[in-house]
């Protein structure tokens, strides 16, 4: 499941423009707290890093070594892999405010 | 995959009827919990900073891998797998070899709490996921996750994790493998956490603590469900060999025995034995009331030891070591050059300081040290201070069993109590040894002399002579026995007497003898004497009776011519000639 927003203009309050943000999100299996997640990023995402970010899913029950190369140990976890450094954040993303901190967004606002 | 996992709600309702449990291959903890762990159970190990849990968790996958064939997985919060295989490799586990055979997985968790940041609700399905694939990928039967607290410090939301770990015990119960699980120890508390209240199995708590200068590590089941086990504290070992831990129970009696033998550093004593010594890793018992000499026996073993270019361990309880150089220098043995060169290491241990355990492990630690070739304890007799006989007893036998592993000859010295049957004191422990050496006072005529029994000595042709035994200034002498006329052994002065008393006598006996001779050669001549003479009375009168004989005769003949003569005369017939004195007699 890899999701590429298309394109769009970007707010220079938000992100520099040199920047592109990978992240990744690792679920297991398709629970409400996995779909949870990924609407919560979707949603940041859209509102912070139009077109300059890409999401990929990975859902462990199907790939179970990534939990052990990529260092997961809670559900849902998002790895900001760019920009450096890499940042983990745990849990549902509900909670904007704290997502925004672990993203390391809240500097340009 | 999934559903092999129970749900958060779902609840364990049914038991084993029967606990099963699965053996740690750990030295003597499986003695402690009778069996080993609970299977397919987890087990909390808790203790403080440094107390050993994580190298005693590592053993029991370690042993379960190289003994049971039981695969088994680490799950490491604090240390790296480098930094694991580079700690174990130093103890002689080869943790990278038993990953690369797929015997053993390490998976180490890294969880950097600066690094997480918590959005919201999760669960630690990941930590589920990577290990199930860790346990499936090599069929592992053992895990251990250490240690805990590291989850409790870097996930702030600690209703989500009590959740998850209730869980998590669930799940691992239902897969089948034998957890053990690690966390610190907390103030008044087994765990900081109160991790106990969820796994209600088995609880062990190791701890740690210098007392007299001496570290010692100790271990302690607090809780054993549905199982007896020892509830005292035993100290435990981390060494090359592994995690030792030292119930009394704990013995094997399965070491290889060798026929070479060992001087007692006394020839005569060697002789005693067929003119070899004592067995070497033999066990010797050489028992005594005071002053009957045992420390200068072991005084002459310790020295034959080390002049034979071997290390002795001397464990003295009673001296200071250079009071036992001062005092075996009294008797012609300077121990001093062998301790100098390292040969002989006298130790001194107040026995009163530690329990009998403790003893036994600083036994463990010393012959670790040191790796001597024979070892003294001089005497085992002050234990009975700290421990009662049986404990005693039992602390020998694994102390024996620990010395016949390595080959260690081993004197021990025991002082009995009292005149009456001294051997009834040590029967207990005779069992034990090998060779059992008796050293007897002998009171007659007003002193006390010391005398040696070879009571016992497994496997060889011995003596069963009673040897005097003395203290001189050349060191122990054996002398031979000496009985008196009645049979008793005569010893010290007693004999000398004796010995002078007979040495008269036969003198005496000599000088008797040599007067007899001579009267009878006396009494021999003068029946000599009296033959000549009574032979010299017969030929006299033999003589005299051939001359009356003779004249007799004349006589006759004479009568007979002068009656012929007369018959002639008067012309009578020719007259018979008859004998004149029978005529004679007739005509009377």
């Amino acid at each position: 499941m890899k999701i590429k927003p298309k394109g769009g203009s970007i707010k220079a309050s938000t992100a520099k423009p040199e920047e592109y943000w990978t992240l990744r999100l690792y679920v297991a299996g398709q629970t409400s707290k996995s779909t949870a997640a990924f609407d919560n990023l979707k949603r940041i995402c859209e509102e912070r890093l139009k077109g300059h970010y890409s999401i990929e899913v990975i859902d462990l029950l199907k790939n179970p070594r990534l939990a052990k190369d990529d260092q997961i140990l809670a559900i849902p976890t998002l790895v900001r892999k760019l920009p450096p450094p890499v940042r983990r954040l745990i849990g549902d993303l509900s909670n904007t405010e704290r997502v925004l901190v672990g993203l390391d967004l809240r500097r340009n606002n | 995959m999934k559903s092999k996992r129970p749900k958060r709600s779902t609840r364990k309702t049914s038991r084993a009827p029967v606990l099963r449990k699965i053996a740690t291959g750990i030295q003597g903890l499986d003695e402690l919990t009778d069996g080993g762990l609970p299977k397919g159970r987890t087990t909390l190990l808790c203790g403080g900073a440094g107390s050993g849990k994580t190298f005693l968790a590592m053993e029991f996958l370690v042993r379960g891998v190289k003994e049971f064939k039981e695969p088994g997985v680490f799950v490491a919060f604090e240390e790296q797998t480098e930094e694991l295989a580079r700690n174990f490799a130093s103890l002689g586990h080869d943790l990278k070899a038993l990953v690369a055979e797929k015997k053993l997985a390490i998976d180490f968790v890294n969880i950097e709490r600066s690094e997480i940041q918590e959005t919201g609700e999760y669960n630690l399905e990941g930590l589920f996921i990577r290990l199930e694939h860790a346990i499936d990928s090599i069929g592992a039967q053992r895990v251990v996750l250490d240690s805990m607290d590291v989850l409790f410090s870097a996930l702030t939301n600690t209703a989500i994790l009590r959740d998850e770990l209730r869980r998590l015990f669930r799940w691992l119960k239902t897969k089948g493998v034998t957890a053990i699980i690690t966390a610190e120890q907390g103030d008044g508390r087994l765990t900081r956490t109160g991790l106990e209240e969820y796994v209600a199995d088995c609880v062990i708590l190791l701890d740690h603590r210098v007392t007299a200068q001496m570290f010692t590590r100790r271990l302690r089941v607090v809780k054993y469900r549905g199982s007896s086990h020892g509830t005292n504290e035993f100290p435990f070992l981390i060494d090359e060999s592994g995690v030792s831990i030292l119930p009394i129970t704990s013995m094997g009696l399965n070491y290889k025995v060798g026929t070479g033998r060992v001087s007692s550093g006394i020839p005569r004593l060697n002789a005693m034995m067929g003119g070899r010594g004592y067995y070497r890793g033999g066990s010797v018992l050489v028992s005594g009331s005071a002053g009957t000499g045992k420390t200068s026996l072991a005084a002459h073993f310790a020295q034959a030891t080390a002049s034979g270019g071997e290390r002795c361990l001397w464990l003295a309880y009673e001296e200071s070591p250079s009071q036992i150089i001062r005092n075996m220098r009294s008797i012609g043995l300077d121990l001093a050059p062998a301790v100098q060169s390292g040969m002989l290491r006298l130790q001194a241990v107040p026995p009163t300081i530690f329990g009998l355990e403790m003893h036994l492990l600083a036994m463990h630690k010393l012959v670790k040290e040191l790796n001597p070739r024979s070892v003294i304890m001089d005497s085992i007799s002050n234990f009975t201070t700290i421990g009662s006989e049986v404990e005693i007893k039992a602390m020998l036998m694994r102390l024996i069993d620990l010395f016949k592993m390595r080959q260690i000859t081993s004197l021990f010295t025991s002082l009995t109590t009292g005149d009456t049957f001294v051997e009834a004191n040590d029967t207990r422990l005779s069992s034990l040894m090998d060779t059992w050496l008796l050293l007897r006072e002998i009171e007659s005529g007003a002193e006390r002399n010391r005398v040696l029994h070879l009571l016992k000595s497994r496997g060889m042709a011995h003596s069963n002579q009673i040897r005097e035994f003395l203290l001189t200034d050349r060191g122990v002498e054996l002398r031979d026995v000496y009985l008196g006329p009645s049979g008793f052994l005569l010893t010290g002065s007693a004999l000398l007497v004796q010995k002078a008393h007979e040495q008269a006598q036969a003198v005496l006996r000599e000088q008797e003898g040599g007067d007899k001779k001579r009267e009878l050669e006396h009494k021999r001549q003068a029946m000599e004497a009296q033959i000549a003479a009574l032979r010299a009375e017969f030929e006299i009168d033999q003589m005299k009776a051939l001359k009356v004989v003779g004249q007799d005769e004349e006589r006759a003949t004479v009568l007979t011519d002068d009656r012929v003569q007369m018959a002639k005369q008067r012309q009578a017939d020719a007259v018979k000639a008859t004998h004149p004195m029978k005529r004679m007699s007739g005509g009377l």
